[in-house]
């Protein structure tokens, strides 16, 4: 079973990485969103998934049953899952940003940065 | 009253970057409230070294779950110091910013941002649960992606989305490596994965866990082959803005790189040690050599952040107790110097209306006392005596000689001549040749040149009397080598018996 779960982790990385390459910057943020889901799956089956009871402590208890499950990855996977909202969140802003400012969703048209200083530029850059 | 020692660090950053926010509305105020919110974690920071001084290692469980079930703060001596001079580095920026900073840019909150830069940071260094670190890395990640873009000018613009994308695809591989981690061991407090770890079956998912904390934290650093993202992002933000990052942010990342190779993993097996050699040597070499072409002040200095990496790097490369020693030295000199450079840079900028070298000139003339106190971190960046960056230097290449690794040294010392030349290029070129457009400097404000000066005066101070941190050091490469000490305060002598470090 963690076979299958192992394979669509890497399927989900592969094309996340495959989109992290491309030269779109929409692809780019897709790549991003990938991996990021791909991470949380990992935290899933590497903190051991299984058919178990929900972690809820029964009244009248202190601790779990038997057989409950591990609360843990679910907590970290929330938090992640949050964190990673909001970073996508912002990087789409950045790249919609970037659209209208640099005129171009290609980053090898995107280079307002690297000509600052550069010793190939044919005039110096205005610098700010 | 120790315990809660540890948490001023982060409480009052926090605070003051609520405050801030909701005075969104009143700049001046908003600046007297973080100057305050600085100079009290500054303070903080000093209770908080103090304390650790003898060798104390200050821990404080959240919430009352003991460890290795809650979430743990931690201090030891290295991690003391390095928010120490952190908190300071910012206050001087602060102070930097007072003279710099534009209405626009504190519109656009300059001083929110600045401050929760600073929780991140203070927390990376003091938390003692790993997944808590990528939890801090995430809220440094936030806040500088808003500092860099500040201005919304278009170079800032296409800096953050390569900084925002390497960065993002770092601190994700770091999640996974902590899943990876929990997953192999079945805890996250770094204490008791320092207990849990030796006792471990040796795995490929333990491998493949260390190799990805090397890459996460690599990226973060700015180690050889990973580090383009620094040079294309770091020289269009706002100076202040990226004087701090120079200082501290690729530092946290060489922290956190430190801790996880001290406590969790061995560097001293096989593969792992060739390695690091390989990348401190690539990281030293092509840091420099990007800086020798480049004209933009902003972008020679970045580049230099990297081959000054590569020296730290050179630390845990080595490896012994005397090199790990030469790293701390390396990195507290570092952040003061690096970021005094990019100051001085600012003041460069102010007086001659420009970063590019090409276009500025005249200085020597017009503001001599700018002069000196641009050659002091200048030349203690290459390392001449007697400044601080000289013993830093003779730390780590002495380490190296001793630990067998004398390549490596020799590439350190040509790495320092180069950095001669370059810094030999600002010099030339932005004090002793005319202004190429016969314009006459524009006086620098005296609070621009305060905290160059102070730091210029610490520089100075441990290059003169370099024994007191030589010495600090020594002892905080033996508590943070020795994983027994962190293991005993979180539990207690009886449990570390039975461990072998």
């Amino acid at each position: 079973m963690s076979l299958i779960y192992a394979f669509a982790v890497a399927a989900q990385m592969g094309a996340g990485v495959y989109l992290l390459l491309s030269r779109h910057v929409m692809r780019i943020l897709f790549g991003v969103v990938l991996l990021s889901t791909a991470a949380n799956l990992l935290i899933f089956v590497s903190g051991g998934l299984q058919f178990t009871a929900p972690p809820v402590i029964p009244q009248g208890q202190q601790m779990l049953g038997e057989g409950a499950a591990n609360p843990l990855p679910q907590a970290l996977i929330l938090t992640a899952i949050v964190i990673g909202f909001a970073l996508v969140a912002f990087a789409a802003a950045l790249v919609l940003k970037a659209y209208q400012s640099l005129g171009s969703v290609f980053t090898d048209e995107q280079n307002d940065a690297e000509e600052l200083g550069s010793p190939f530029a044919k005039k110096a850059a205005d610098n700010v | 009253m120790f315990d809660t020692l540890l948490l001023w660090p982060v409480i009052l950053p926090l605070a003051g970057a609520a405050l801030a926010a909701a005075l969104h509305a009143f700049p001046a105020v908003q600046r007297q409230v973080a100057l305050t919110t600085m100079v009290l974690t500054f303070g903080a920071s000093l209770f908080l070294v103090d304390a650790v001084m003898e060798g104390a290692i200050l821990t404080k469980a959240f919430g009352g779950w003991m460890p290795p079930f809650g979430i743990v703060f931690v201090a030891d001596r290295f991690s003391a110091a390095m928010v120490v001079i952190s908190s300071l580095l910012a206050l001087c920026a602060l102070v930097f910013a007072m003279g710099d900073l534009r209405q626009r840019q504190v519109r656009s909150g300059f001083y929110p941002l600045f401050l929760g830069l600073m929780i991140g940071v203070n927390g990376a260094f003091l938390t003692g649960d790993i997944f808590n670190l990528y939890v801090w890395f995430e809220v440094m990640l936030i806040a500088t992606l808003g500092l860099i873009t500040l201005d919304r000018t278009r170079a800032q613009i296409d800096g953050a989305i390569k900084y925002a994308v390497l960065n993002l695809f770092s601190t994700i591989l770091f999640l996974m490596a902590v899943g990876l981690l929990y997953g192999a061991t079945g805890t996250l407090n770094m204490a008791d994965l320092a207990v849990v770890l030796p006792q471990t079956e040796p795995s490929a998912a333990l491998t493949l866990t260390a190799m990805m904390f090397l890459l996460a934290f690599g990226i973060k650093a700015g180690f050889f082959p990973m580090f383009f993202w620094l040079p294309a992002s770091y020289h269009t933000a706002s100076i202040i803005v990226s004087a701090v990052f120079a200082g501290l942010l690729t530092k946290v990342g060489v922290y956190a790189l430190f801790r996880v190779f001290t406590l969790l993993f061995e560097v001293d097996n096989g593969t792992l040690k060739p390695l690091i050699a390989v990348i401190a040597a690539g990281t030293m070499l092509f840091g420099v050599f990007g800086a020798a072409i480049q004209w933009d002040v902003r972008r020679i200095l970045s580049f230099h952040i990297i081959s000054q990496i590569g020296y730290i790097m050179l630390g845990l490369a080595v490896a012994t107790p005397l090199a790990l020693a030469g790293a701390v030295f390396y990195i507290i000199h570092h952040i003061v110097v690096k970021a005094n450079l990019f100051f001085v840079a600012g003041a460069i900028h102010r007086a001659t209306g420009s970063f590019d070298l090409r276009k500025s000139g005249g200085l020597m003339k017009a503001s001599p006392l700018l002069a000196v106190l641009f050659a002091i971190p200048a030349l203690s960046l290459a390392g001449i005596p007697p400044l601080s960056g000289f013993w830093a230097k003779f730390m780590v290449v002495d380490a190296s000689f001793q630990g067998e690794a004398a390549w490596l040294a020799a590439v350190a010392l040509f790495v320092g001549l180069l950095t001669i030349f370059s810094m030999s290029k600002i010099w030339i070129e932005a004090f002793w040749k005319e202004h190429p457009r016969a314009v006459r400097a524009r006086p620098v404000p005296a609070v621009m040149l305060v905290p160059i000066a102070a730091l210029g005066i610490i520089t100075l101070a441990i290059g003169f009397n370099p024994e007191p941190l030589v010495a600090f050091s020594n002892l905080a490469a033996e508590s943070m080598g020795d994983r027994t000490q962190l293991i005993g305060a979180f539990y207690g002598g009886e449990h570390t018996a039975g461990v072998t470090p």
